[in-house]
């Protein structure tokens, strides 16, 4: 098998035992982008001579016999939000197209500081605002199993390039199930971590209090390994949590018959694909088989998890969005008069629809007189959300569910209906709106060939729950051996 | 119709931290553009603010010595508007849940009783940065964000001032707290303590409120005086003209000494305040409030208070040495070595203030010690020096950074001279060389003594005992009357 179609796990041994170095993986991964990016779509950029640079510097620390972490020499991708100090990051809008940053994210740094090769800024949905990465200003992002079919998103490009093998593992971020979703349709490991356990500083924002960078990779182990080398308390991010970063991956073994699996009835919601059902409850059989307890539960406030979702996500978004003025950096418009005139021309022609789209919805939640019957009444029923999650977790270890109500659409199919591509993230909003960990991994594929989405769901903090159950599940299947065959190159 | 004027206060008090409120970058004024910036304070995509706990510190003690309630989960919010200083399109400040709630200071005008003035509010906010408008470019600005983040207290009264004379008294007593509490330089004119006036008038007896107009730009406390009282007649003259008075806000402006409409409420802001996500509650075990509130040092009227009954002062010494905390430290510091207050108050507040003044020299680099003062004090009690000499051996000691009056006094040969024999033979010699003086005196011309004591004193170049003197001449002529 190539270097680049080999998980984490794999290669990370392989160069610990010196059979590999971590050069040959990074021009195997280069190599491999080259041959099929063009087809997917899934770099903004690729940085080969900082890709290759970190290599030699990673064998260099491999042959010294220096201490290396779970990701030393081995190619990552970063969603293009993350800040990278000198290397553009433009949140694939045109108000930031020529953005380079001052400061790398904490977990740039940490990734930096652990000996990672990072291949480039992945493609997204402008701000992380959207369901497919249409609404990139850039470039369109295709699914690896279906070129006619989204990748989801708004991380879609941080998914299509692990499930297309142009990088062994990637960062993205999942505000409503920006992780989860994409994950799920491009048939890759999407791991959304507890609101606090990974540091948000320099992930550039769109809603604070529901954003939440996560990993995109191969397999549950892999997933581990990668978050226990950027989660942990960051000074510089006050919503960060001091909880302790376990070694996860040591932790995977775990017999299932102490488990007790809660079944959301409200999450097989009235219209969702056959498929996606079957797929998702044969999964769940498997659990029973193993010996799990299996509980239907209720979480009585879902149907109002989109409505509270969309107020206070483009509440916070309004704000946050605020700064891109023209002023200090990024896109400012040539021919405007006068300041005014220059703050509203530069918004409104460096900002996509659905970003001007939100930001007014945003702004409009948030005015006087309306306050109180938008935001804040959002944010009680956020409370109510929570704590439906609090009751079921009283007696539940982990919750499970479909990730997405249907396999990935087609290009095109949804970008006219903004209601129906919010309806897609129906069920891993919940989640955001929680705070809770929750995780995405392949459960089997449709007659038509795209991969279907398993969610788990734990409690604030048990990522090891989900690791474990996942894991579980993982060893006793295949999904997550296929492989797209991209325009007749498989690996 | 005679008319009541309501006045309310909002001041900016910049603190004294050395870092900004929400990074590590410096707070010291006056350098490079644009020096002391970092990703935070100047907003870009994907920094978070960290609260500095001493801007906390800080504001808790603000309000236990203002007689507040400490809320112990007070709320960031987000202020949101655009503007080019302004880094992230919003400010982060307190809305509904500031950190201080519903205290009270109690001010003297003078001629008046005490009256207490209720402060409705103190919150924590970041300052915005600064607008550079180059002379010689038409239509170019830069922006300077070196302080933007740089944290201040807002602190807003009640609307119970009722002239512009307790308006000043009100913001003299408000400093005073700040500056004794080391939390604020108390700076007018570099605008680390500045002032907005909320100025209303309404017929004697209504309940209601007038419609009131916003006072901005006064950057000392005669201008906010004089600004307020400019607007009172302003808005006395619109009624009397039949008119109304609208809701807007004004400039001072200090050349023209007078109010200048900035704009009216048409422009109305809708800052869209809410919680700011990035920040957590801020919470204050009741422990650490108790632990600052025993930290506080005296206060300006406490202080004034004790003064007066310990030293037996004057209350209008007592009040000049407690206005500041170094001043009133450097008399009690003299009081321990020279155990008579009221002399040691009559030359702080006469000599060394008069010297400190004239050479713009704060107390804190007085070049005269407290010791030294003392020391020199104790002389002139001992009869080594007259107080006359003394003024002179003061001046050196202020000039050369001289605290040894002593060595002073025995360099220049000023020793007072105690001698009775010697004295009685200037006398003497001053009676005779002024036979036309005598002559007058003894005419009945009292005022002659003086004269001659005065004569006897330039011989001996001031450093005759003066008593000794007096008693002496007046022995003299006694013994010579025809
Ligand atoms: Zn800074």
């Amino acid at each position: 098998m190539e270097l680049y179609a080999q998980t984490l796990t794999q290669l990370q041994q392989k160069l610990q035992r010196r059979e590999v170095s971590a050069m040959e993986i990074t021009e195997s991964v280069l190599r491999r982008i080259g041959e099929v990016d063009q087809q997917v779509g899934s770099y903004l950029l690729v940085d080969v001579i900082g890709a290759r640079a970190q290599a030699a510097e990673a064998d260099r620390r491999l042959a010294a016999g220096e201490a290396v972490s779970p990701v030393t020499g081995i190619p990552l991708g970063l969603k293009d939000l993350l800040s990278t100090k000198g290397m553009r990051t433009t949140c694939a809008s045109k108000i930031l197209e020529h953005y380079v940053p001052a400061y790398d994210a904490t977990v740039v740094h940490r990734l930096r500081q652990a000996g990672a090769v990072l291949t480039g800024k992945l493609n997204m949905d402008e701000f992380a605002m959207g369901s497919s990465t249409e609404n990139s200003a850039f470039q369109l992002t295709r699914n690896p199993w279906n070129l006619e079919c989204v990748p989801g998103g708004s991380s879609g490009g941080s998914a299509s390039a692990v499930a297309a093998d142009e990088c062994i593992a990637s960062l993205g971020s999942d505000t409503g199930g920006s992780i989860r979703q994409p994950a799920s349709f491009c048939g890759v490991v999407g791991l959304k971590p507890t609101y606090g356990r990974v540091s948000r500083y320099g992930l550039v924002a769109f809603a604070s209090s529901l954003d939440q960078i996560g990993t995109f990779t191969k397999t549950v182990a892999d997933a581990a390994l990668l978050l226990s080398v950027v989660a942990g308390y960051d000074h510089h991010d006050s919503t960060s949590v001091k909880e302790p970063v376990p070694t996860w991956h040591t932790l995977l073994d775990r017999d299932l018959r102490s488990l007790t699996v809660g079944i959301p009835q409200e999450y097989f919601v009235e219209g969702m694909d056959t498929e996606v059902e079957q797929a998702v409850r044969r999964a769940i059989g498997f659990f029973a088989d193993q010996g799990a307890t299996i509980r239907e539960v209720n979480l009585p406030h879902s149907d109002y998890a989109v409505a509270t979702y969309y107020l206070v996500a483009t509440a916070e978004a309004s704000s946050n969005l605020a700064r891109y003025d023209g002023v200090k950096y990024g896109y400012r418009s040539p021919d405007a008069d006068g300041l005014l005139e220059m703050y509203c021309q530069t918004r409104s022609e460096g900002f996509g629809p659905e970003v001007k789209r939100r930001i007014m919805l945003g702004t409009y939640a948030l005015s006087a007189g309306y306050y109180d019957a938008y935001y804040k009444k959002a944010q009680q029923v956020r409370t109510l959300i929570k704590q439906d999650f609090e009751t079921v977790f009283s007696s539940c270890d982990i919750i499970v569910s479909p990730v997405s109500p249907t396999p990935a659409f087609r290009i095109g199919e949804k970008v006219d209906d903004p209601l129906q591509m919010y309806l897609t993230d129906i069920l891993t909003i919940p989640v955001n709106l929680a705070g809770l960990p929750a995780l995405s991994l392949p459960c089997g594929f449709s007659k038509s060939g795209l991969p279907i989405g398993l969610q788990m769901i734990a409690r604030p903090f048990a990522e090891e729950s989900l690791f474990q159950a996942a894991h579980q599940y993982e060893q006793a299947t295949d999904w997550h051996r296929e492989k797209p065959v991209i325009n007749g190159s498989a690996n | 119709m005679d008319f009541e004027v309501v006045i309310g206060l909002e001041v900016h008090a910049q603190l004294r931290t050395k870092t900004k409120i929400f990074c590590s970058c410096a707070t010291s004024f006056g350098d490079e553009p644009n020096a002391n910036t970092c990703p935070v304070c100047t907003g870009l995509p994907g920094a978070l603010p960290v609260l500095n706990r001493r801007v906390v510190e800080y504001a808790v003690k603000a309000g236990l010595a203002t007689n507040c309630q400490i809320v112990n989960d007070s709320v960031f919010a987000r202020k949101n508007y655009f503007y080019p200083d302004l880094p992230k399109g919003y400010q982060i400040s307190q809305f509904d849940r500031p950190i201080c709630l519903g205290g009270y200071l109690d001010i003297k005008v003078a001629g008046q009783e005490q009256k207490r003035i209720g402060i409705t509010r103190i919150h924590m906010e970041e300052d915005a940065g600064k607008l550079v408008h180059p002379e010689h470019l038409y239509g170019v600005s830069y922006v300077d964000y070196n302080r933007a983040c740089v944290p201040l207290l807002e602190i807003v009264s009640e609307p119970d001032m009722r002239s512009s004379a307790e308006a000043v008294a009100y913001l003299r007593a408000l400093r005073d707290i700040l500056v004794y509490l080391e939390i604020c330089d108390g700076n007018m004119e570099e605008g680390s303590f500045r002032c907005d006036a909320n100025v209303s008038i309404r017929p004697f007896g209504q309940q209601e409120f007038g419609t009131r107009a916003e006072l901005k730009n006064m950057n000392s406390f005669r201008n906010v005086q004089r600004a307020i009282e400019y607007e009172v007649e302003r808005q006395r003259k619109v009624i009397a003209g039949g008119g109304q008075v609208v809701q807007e806000t004004r400039l001072w402006d200090v050349e023209k000494a007078m109010t200048i409409s900035m704009r009216g409420k048409e422009e109305a802001h809708d800052y869209r305040y809410f919680p700011d996500p990035d920040l957590l509650p801020v919470q204050i075990p009741a422990e650490w409030i108790s632990d600052l509130g025993a930290s506080l040092p005296e206060l300006p009227q406490a202080k004034k208070t004790r003064f007066i009954s310990t030293y037996e002062l004057a209350e209008v010494d007592a009040e000049g040495l407690t206005s500041s905390r170094a001043l009133a430290d450097f008399f009690e510091e003299a009081v321990k070595r020279f155990a008579n207050p009221k002399m040691v108050s009559n030359w702080v507040m006469s000599e060394l203030l008069r010297y400190l003044n004239d050479e713009k020299t704060s107390i804190d680099a007085c070049p005269v010690t407290p010791a030294g003062l003392a020391a020199l004090l104790a002389m002139i009690e001992a009869g080594t020096i007259s107080g006359k000499i003394a003024k002179k051996v003061f001046a050196t000691m202020y000039r050369e950074r001289q605290n040894d009056p002593a060595a002073i006094v025995a360099a220049q040969g000023l020793v007072q001279i105690d001698d009775t024999s010697a004295l009685a033979e200037v006398v003497r010699q001053v009676l005779a060389a002024n036979p036309a003086e005598v002559e007058k005196y003894y005419g009945g011309k009292q005022k002659v003594f003086g004269f001659l004591v005065g004569q006897v004193m330039r011989q001996t170049r001031g450093q005759a005992n003066p008593g000794l003197v007096n008693e002496l001449l007046q022995q003299q002529l006694d013994a010579g009357r025809p």
